[in-house]
């Protein structure tokens, strides 16, 4: 059950028990003992069943009459995200008054929005809002459930008027035989991070990073001999991450981690295995990546936000973590291309997220919500593309990414154009990454099964020197295989 | 106002309301008198119904099923097989078999004795257990994230690790080594948990008479005598029951792995049956193949618990 459904619950019980428990007192004020006993009672039934049906998931947001049209919409900042969510609540306003027929209420669902455990039991719950957030990686979990509405007839120039700049890739990945299921609102790919300072400390040239995963080993080896517990490479072992990046760091070597037709693993190969020989190497060979291993998404980067880590594979928007979760600075942080076997890297892994649509929902609040999503994720100057506005906040203005519109559209180049005029972080941190474009891969099918599949092959490597890659690898593969095959 | 006497009935002495003259039965009256009674239950049987029961069946169910693009269909023991056939599955029962050994032998032995000395202290005795219960009062995820942090940091700067260098004895990467994955787990969660299992030994060990201790020293009895043939005889109802449900609870090991190793900790050396139980439900898109992984654990218990009753009722009788 979310957090406001459970609210709501409470306060049921609170406004609405009283009223049906309130007891005909006896003359003198008093009740007697049974009376009591049996107005408690009563009134313990009446305010279960009133948070019973609290929680029920009827959709009682559908308002035609008048043409009035009210939607729910989840991933409104939480409170901690204060400039965000004056923001977004800023733009709730403005698009009311450009639309005064829509109502948007906004339901927050914590700082990552889809934590993927909550994200399974809204969504298997019938809990999920009227828009709701995904990842690149949820369709075929969200159309599995039965929770969601295909809505391409109702994806239109008049709905989303940027929709033909849309980048096709990220349109690709909400879209499932030929049917649209939700709109891509933000996109990424991964490159490698590195920690400007530390770099300049162990005499390493700040522009002119590794380039492939020799000159990342040997960088590592002079970073983490500055000491003082600072790890050159780091890397993930847990949560679901460790598979994730063995994933991305695969896909630089130019593998991939299923067949075309998508029915067997295909990462137990030479190059599965050079990925995890070099974390190994790295790790106990030069002892580069720190004690410290099964490291999940907030470890690496808490131990980043504290100097303690020299490079490591991310997107763009990892800085933006480290900064406004992790107390680290912008200036600290650059980024550059994905490292490759023997030069640039063959593909990197590309991901990120979008809104579906709750199943029932009438055409109107269909169209409510597209309108909603292109003004607050679809326009160049509004909503998140709003530089003007988070220039002076410590949102980042100037990262090379989301690039959600096709390069050479006017979308994008109007997005490009505001983002630079606005920038304020050093754009030069960032050029070597967005001026090295490399392919972009997306995700496997089942992704976050198989992620969490390899994170015991990453774990391996990490945390047991005599560690066996071709049993860990084969495991993996099993197991891989074992999923596919169930379909 | 007028009375109006209906023929067949009486007048109540003091009452102006009249009832019938015939008795209620005594099914009837039974039910009257404990009206508020079944008022209350109504209560608790719905939340059993609504929170306990109905998952329950809804569990049962749904591992007979599989859902795929909103539709859902019958599919026999397709789910069972699909589980029994995961690589991770016997390791998980390994794994939560290991870990429910080793807290057996620690966990349940641990605040037994520490209930006995606790019991012996003449001094301080509030104080002290409010000691021991203090790792209690802590969240358990509170606790478990200082266990993963400052006491098994892998670096020579965790707790137990600059202890064993003091001692110039090896130390180790704990949750990082596949050996001592699950011993950590156990320690963590003995020495959280333990609080509870004290305050109740400590109980029973209050209501054993002195006269058998003191007979017992008459005749000769050391500690371990006492300890022996009076201690443990005489909470042996409290040892066999919290035995039970130290079993049953360590069993379900979830939030020890979850934390300390990150889920599957290396090389799936944290696994366990829950937590395999939650990755297909929430990370492989897979709710109907962990519900049949919820169903094996549940008859799995049970059928542990049935046995466990049988045999404690024979020894008792015997």
């Amino acid at each position: 059950m979310p957090e406001h459904m459970s609210i709501a619950a409470v306060q049921v019980i609170a406004e609405e028990a009283p009223d049906h428990a309130t007891p005909v007192p006896r003359r003198d004020g008093q009740m007697s003992a049974p009376q009591y006993r049996k107005v408690a009672a009563i009134a313990l039934a009446a305010g279960l069943g009133f948070a019973l049906a609290a929680c029920s998931t009827k959709n009682d947001n559908k308002d035609a009459a008048g043409g009035k049209v009210t939607i729910t919409v989840d991933c409104q900042p939480v409170g901690a995200q204060k400039d965000l969510l004056r923001n977004w609540n800023a733009d709730v306003e403005a698009f009311q008054k450009l639309h005064p027929n829509i109502t948007i209420k906004s339901v927050s669902v914590g700082a990552q929005c889809n934590n993927p455990p909550d994200f399974t039991a809204r969504l298997a719950g019938g809990t999920v809002t009227d828009l709701f957030y995904g990842y690149m990686t949820d369709l075929q979990q969200v159309i599995d459930s039965g929770q969601a509405m295909e809505i391409t007839q109702y994806v239109t120039k008049e709905t989303i008027p940027t929709w033909d700049s849309v980048d096709q890739a990220a349109k690709a990945v909400f879209t499932d035989e030929g049917k649209i299921w939700g709109i891509p609102t933000k996109n990424y790919s991964m490159g490698l991070v590195y920690n400007k300072n530390l770099f300049q400390q162990a005499g390493l040239d700040v522009k002119n990073p590794p380039k492939t995963w020799a000159e990342v080993r040997e960088a590592a080896k002079k970073i983490s001999a500055l000491g003082n517990g600072i790890a050159g490479y780091s890397e993930y072992s847990a949560g679901n991450t460790g598979g994730w990046h063995f994933t991305a760091t695969l896909y630089a070597h130019g593998g991939q981690m299923v067949t075309a037709d998508g029915k067997k693993a295909d990462f137990n190969n030479a190059m599965g295995k050079q990925v995890l020989q070099n974390l190994k190497d790295m790790r106990y060979g030069d002892n580069s990546m720190g004690d410290k291993q099964l490291l999940g998404w907030p470890d690496l980067l808490t131990n980043a936000g504290a100097g303690k880590v020299g490079m490591f594979i991310g997107a763009p928007d990892a800085t933006t973590a480290i900064v406004t979760q992790f107390q680290g600075k912008y200036q600290d942080w650059a980024m550059a291309p994905m490292p490759g076997p023997d030069g640039p890297a063959k593909g990197t892994l590309g991901g990120g997220e979008g809104y579906f649509f709750k199943k029932g929902l009438s055409a109107d609040q269909i169209k409510a919500g597209l309108l909603w999503l292109a003004y607050e994720k679809l326009t160049p100057g509004k909503g998140q593309f709003d530089y003007v506005r988070s220039k002076p906040q410590n949102e980042p203005v100037g990262l090379p990414q989301p690039v959600l519109f096709a390069p050479g559209s006017d979308a994008h180049k109007q997005d490009v154009d505001l983002r630079k005029a606005n920038a304020n972080v050093n754009l030069d941190d960032f050029a070597l990454f967005e001026n090295n474009p490399v392919p972009i891969k997306a995700e496997p099918r089942n992704a976050q099964a198989i992620y969490a599949i390899l994170d015991s092959a990453m774990s391996g490597v990490l945390t047991d020197p005599n560690a066996s890659i071709d049993a860990l690898l084969k495991t993996a593969e099993d197991k891989v295989n074992q999923i596919l095959a169930a379909g | 106002m007028a009375i109006v006497t209906v023929p067949g009935t009486r007048e109540q002495p003091g009452s102006r309301l009249r009832v019938p003259v015939r008795a209620p039965t005594r099914r009837g009256r039974r039910v009257r008198d404990n009206l508020t009674g079944y008022a209350f239950l109504i209560g608790a049987v719905l939340c059993f119904a609504f929170f306990s029961w109905y998952p329950m069946i809804r569990g049962i169910v749904m591992s007979f099923q599989r859902t795929r693009r909103g539709v859902t269909t019958w599919v026999g023991w397709d789910n069972y097989e699909r589980i029994v056939n995961d690589p991770s599955f016997l390791t998980a029962w390994k794994n939560t078999l290991y870990f429910t050994v080793l807290a057996l032998i620690f966990g349940y032995a641990v605040p037994f004795f520490v209930a006995i000395l606790l019991n012996e202290f003449r001094h301080a005795k509030g104080y002290l257990r409010a000691l021991v219960y203090l790792p209690v009062m802590l969240p358990p995820a509170s606790a478990l994230f200082l266990f993963k942090y400052y006491v098994y940091d892998p670096s020579d700067a965790g707790l137990f690790n600059a202890v064993l260098k003091a001692l110039h004895l090896p130390t180790s990467e704990w949750m990082q080594s596949t050996t001592m994955t699950m011993p950590a787990m156990v320690l963590a969660s003995t020495w959280m948990n333990m609080g509870g299992a004290v305050l109740i030994y400590l109980a029973a060990l209050q209501n054993i008479p002195g006269e058998l201790y003191e007979a017992a020293e008459l005749d000769g009895a050391g500690i371990w005598g006492r300890i022996l043939h009076v201690t443990i005889p005489q909470t042996r109802l409290i040892l066999s029951l919290m035995a039970m449900l130290q079993i049953v609870a360590t069993m379900q090991l979830f939030i020890e792995p979850l934390i300390l190793a990150g889920g599957a900790g290396t090389q799936d050396s944290a696994t366990s049956v829950a937590y395999l139980i939650y990755q297909h439900g929430f990370f492989q898109n897979d709710l109907n193949g962990a519900a049949a992984l919820g169903v094996i654990m549940l008859v799995v218990l049970a059928g542990f618990s049935a046995v466990y009753a049988r045999l404690t009722a024979r020894q008792d009788a015997t």
